[in-house]
């Protein structure tokens, strides 16, 4: 394969997992959604670059998919509920930003552990690429595990998916009809997700997941 | 040939799923039994002539079950064996159940579980893969589970029937890893690939460990038996019949299968837990069949001796084997074989007359039975031949298989490990000990349930039953005392199935003169049924001329007007209780825990006096109380886990995948 092709596919999925680290270094919503936004433009460019080299076309249709939805739809739709549930000046700290970035270092570790040793007789891309893509939804989860925002850990689970897209395109072959499906089920994850906000607001006058703990009477 | 039997067993399963949707007929009983009668007669002809013609092998693949494995069937030598011998006792229970199936009050919780459990029974001997047999052992034990609740609303059968069950889970669980350790980690379930992949040492010991548990949990090995004295008296007469007679015998089979054919040569040591468990069984069953005084428990218990016994003749077939003495593993083998043939027969005998027993009074207690010889003398006079094969009697079959045990035994010296050599002796011992205490047992049950006069108006005026039953239990009678008389036929019929377990055969029988057998050589010891039966007959035959002419003529002197018994109430009789004391006190330290407490009221008190009796089976406070109390524990401490919070379970999910992923970083 033509290195600098090689090279370039690696930096836009390494862009992806640092992206992911900014992800987890935010604590205010806005920027959230505007490094979300990032991270989706980020992809869409790993997966268009990754349809020109593999020449696999339909791979333009998921990159301009994760363009149009991720990268607007979905960043505009949360920065709507945001502003409309007035939560834009809620700053969060659960797990202090050092000790989440140092556990998010040691998954990215771990990862590319596994996968380098796991995939060994696997082509190159793709060995990184899956490295690349395991970190990203390591780090995803991490953010969900260690947000109480309800949108935060929206964000986290979006971007998880967004590392399962990357190991998606990665690997040759994975017809087109999955990714799109991925897609839609995330845009109908968020319109649950969206109405399900609201509803919590309405009940606890608070977006926290912490409220619904105590109304469930959490350690019974 | 498989074909033959898996139609048979098709036609099983049928019959069930016809009585299943056809509800109830007036005649659905007879049918019922009478089907499975024909196709449990037929299946039995069929492998007893594989068996004494010596048919080779025979195999069938069927493309149903798992897709890339196939179901296999296969009957050798020591399946025709087994399948002759479930049939057999299939097919008796049939006979019997068609005239006690009559006296059942909710026939279709019973009529379809019945052939199904038939059948699952012939599909174990005939599996050739790892999957098909677990899956048919497992209908096996669901079906015998569903007989054992059919009685579901008298009390205790609910907690039978859940012990039952977890043990049966238990114990299939163990040999789903047995197969497994044996498949290896290429997944060779069919047994045919096992047979030519034998496993490192360590997977063959965790293999043995496994299938003595597993087996040894339906067959009912201490201390895994608990299930089996709750259980097979749950069940209606001639299902327990079926349970203890047949369905532990699967069990047998299990071993056998695992151990002398899929497992590979043997380990000297092999032989060593078999022998202990075997033998402690075997004591341990026979003690509480002294103490108990319900009658179909006994019998149950019984069976728990009878089990200890055929497990030590294998394990010591397999110390012969490992140290290459084949001929006298076969000798063990053949000794393990003939009782499983013959504890079939007089322990289905003996559960029939139990049901006789019950149907004739009703009652299970010993105690409240008496006198029934006078009037049920047909089930009495087979119930005392059943009593006296199981107590090793000769000239019936019992003694046979039990000196020929005896004989492997006393070859012990000539082992070379030094712990088998002090270790059967001592086993022998235990033998010899079970045996005595299990003469004492049926001499107790026959002597206060048949003897004497009657201690409940119920037994003074029970009838005999009919002649469905009295059929089965004198065939069975019959078949014991042929099996005693020509012992050397029947280990001629073996010999094909301890060649293929063993290597080896003990040499023929029949051409002997006499009838006579001589395990070993003439030289050493032989035994001659036919001559015992004779002079047994004929010095008995003697005894009752003299008797009847000398001494009713001979003058007496009595009391005038009290008959011959000085004290007329019939309770003053010897009581089950009574008969079992001295043993009880015995061994009440370390197998029963008894505690006996007399309340005498002092002079002047009208309340009456009383004597009670308290025992505990030693292996519940053993080994169960902690396990259970370790789940209940455990299942406590697990139910926290209902109220974490969202984020907390997103954390548990998280932290499970970082650990498989390290657990993948750091493999080898």
């Amino acid at each position: 394969m033509d290195p600098i092709a090689f090279d370039i596919a690696h930096m836009f999925a390494g862009g992806l997992v640092l992206v992911s680290f900014l992800l987890l270094y935010q604590d205010r919503l806005y920027a959230l959604l505007n490094m979300f936004a990032v991270q989706a433009l980020v992809l869409a460019l790993s997966v268009s670059w990754q349809a020109y080299i593999q020449q696999a076309p339909h791979l333009y249709i998921t990159a301009v998919i994760t363009l149009i939805f991720k990268g607007i739809v979905i960043p505009y739709a949360l920065h709507r509920i945001v502003a409309r549930l007035g939560i834009h000046r809620e700053v969060e700290v659960v797990v202090g930003a050092v000790p989440t970035m140092v556990a998010g270092i040691a998954l990215v570790a771990l990862s590319m552990v596994v996968m380098l040793r796991v995939t060994q007789h696997a082509d190159a891309l793709a060995r990184e690429d899956l490295a690349f893509a395991l970190s990203v939804v390591l780090l995803g989860l991490l953010m969900m595990v260690t947000r109480n925002n309800a949108v935060s850990q929206v964000v986290g689970f979006m971007s998880l998916e967004n590392g399962l897209i990357l190991a998606a395109t990665g690997a040759k072959g994975m017809p087109l009809v999955v990714e799109i499906s991925i897609g839609f089920s995330v845009l109908i994850a968020l319109i649950v997700v969206g109405i399900f906000l609201f509803r919590i607001r309405e009940r606890f006058d608070s977006v926290d997941v912490q409220a619904l703990d105590e109304s469930r009477g959490k350690g019974r | 040939m498989p074909e033959i039997h898996l139609v048979g067993v098709a036609a099983l399963l049928t019959l069930s799923v016809i009585v299943l949707l056809a509800g109830r007929g007036r005649n659905l009983t007879l049918v019922v039994y009478g089907c499975a009668l024909v196709i449990s007669l037929v299946l039995c002809g069929g492998a007893t002539m594989r068996l004494l013609m010596q048919s080779p092998p025979s195999s069938l693949a069927l493309p149903i079950g798992l897709p890339w494995l196939g179901a296999h069937f296969r009957i050798d030598a020591l399946s025709s064996f087994f399948l002759a011998i479930i049939n057999f006792g299939g097919a008796a229970a049939s006979l019997y159940g068609l005239g006690y199936g009559r006296h059942e009050r909710e026939p279709l919780r019973v009529l379809p579980f019945f052939p199904a459990f038939l059948a699952g029974m012939n599909v174990v001997l005939m599996a050739d893969d790892a999957f098909t047999f677990l899956l048919s052992w497992e209908f096996m034990s669901l079906a015998s589970w569903s007989l054992v609740m059919a009685h579901h609303r008298e009390a205790d059968n609910i907690r039978a029937g859940l012990v039952n069950i977890v043990m049966a889970g238990i114990g299939a669980f163990a040999l789903l890893l047995a197969f497994g350790v044996l498949a290896g980690p290429d997944g060779f379930y069919a047994f045919a690939d096992m047979r030519t992949h034998a496993p490192a040492p360590l997977a063959a010991a965790a293999v043995l460990a496994l299938v003595l548990f597993g087996a040894g949990s339906k067959a009912g090995l201490v201390p895994l038996h608990v299930w089996l004295p709750l259980a097979h008296p749950a069940a209606p007469s001639h299902v327990s019949a079926l349970m203890s007679g047949v369905m532990t015998k699967v069990a047998v089979y299990a071993f056998i299968r695992v151990a002398f054919d899929l497992l590979g040569p043997p380990a000297w040591w092999w032989g060593v837990p078999v022998l202990i468990l075997g033998a402690a069984t075997a004591v341990i069953g026979v003690l509480f069949a002294l103490v108990h005084t319900d009658l179909k428990r006994i019998l149950a218990y019984s069976t728990i001796e009878n089990i200890g016994i055929i497990f030590v003749a294998l394990g010591l077939s397999l110390g012969f084997l490992a140290s290459g003495f084949a001929a006298a593993a076969a000798l063990a083998m053949t000794a393990a074989l003939f009782h499983v043939l013959n504890h079939s027969l007089f322990k289905s005998l003996l559960f029939f007359g139990a049901g006789a027993v019950i149907t004739a009074t009703g009652s299970r207690e010993i105690g409240q039975l008496g006198g029934l010889l006078n009037r049920m003398p047909a089930t009495g006079l087979f119930m005392l031949v059943g009593c006296a094969a199981i107590s090793a009697l000769p000239p019936l079959n019992g003694f046979a298989s039990e000196w020929l045990a005896f004989q492997a035994i006393l070859l012990s010296p000539s082992l070379p490990s030094w712990a088998l050599k002090l270790l059967t002796p001592a086993a022998g011992a235990m033998l010899a000990l079970a045996a005595a205490l299990a003469g004492a047992c049926f001499v107790r049950l026959f002597g206060i349930a048949f003897l004497g006069r009657p201690r409940t108006i119920t037994s003074a005026k029970a009838v005999e039953v009919d002649r469905f039953s009295l059929t089965a239990m004198g065939g069975l009678a019959c078949l014991c005392l042929l099996a005693g008389i020509f012992p050397g036929q029947v280990i001629d019929a073996l010999a094909p199935v301890a060649r293929a377990t063993t290597g080896a055969a003990m040499h023929p029988q029949a051409a002997m003169p006499w009838l006579s057998i001589a395990p070993i050589a003439e030289s050493r010891s032989s035994y001659d049924g036919l001559l015992v039966f004779v002079f047994i007959v004929s010095s008995a035959l003697l005894a009752a001329f003299i008797v009847h002419r000398l001494a009713s003529n001979a003058l007496r002197r009595a009391p005038a007007w009290d008959c011959g018994f000085p004290d007329a109430d019939p309770i003053t009789q010897y009581s089950a209780e009574s008969f079992a004391q001295p043993v009880r006190r015995v061994f009440s330290s370390f197998a029963f825990r008894a505690r006996a407490q007399v309340d005498m009221p002092p002079p002047g008190d009208l309340r009456p006096a009383s004597y009670t009796v308290e025992w505990v089976d030693l292996s519940w406070a053993v080994f169960y109380r902690p396990v259970v109390a370790a789940v209940a524990k455990m299942a406590y401490w697990m139910n926290r886990m209902q109220y974490l919070t969202i984020r907390q379970y997103l954390s548990l999910v998280f932290a499970a995948l970082v650990f498989l992923l390290l657990v993948l970083a750091s493999w080898a």
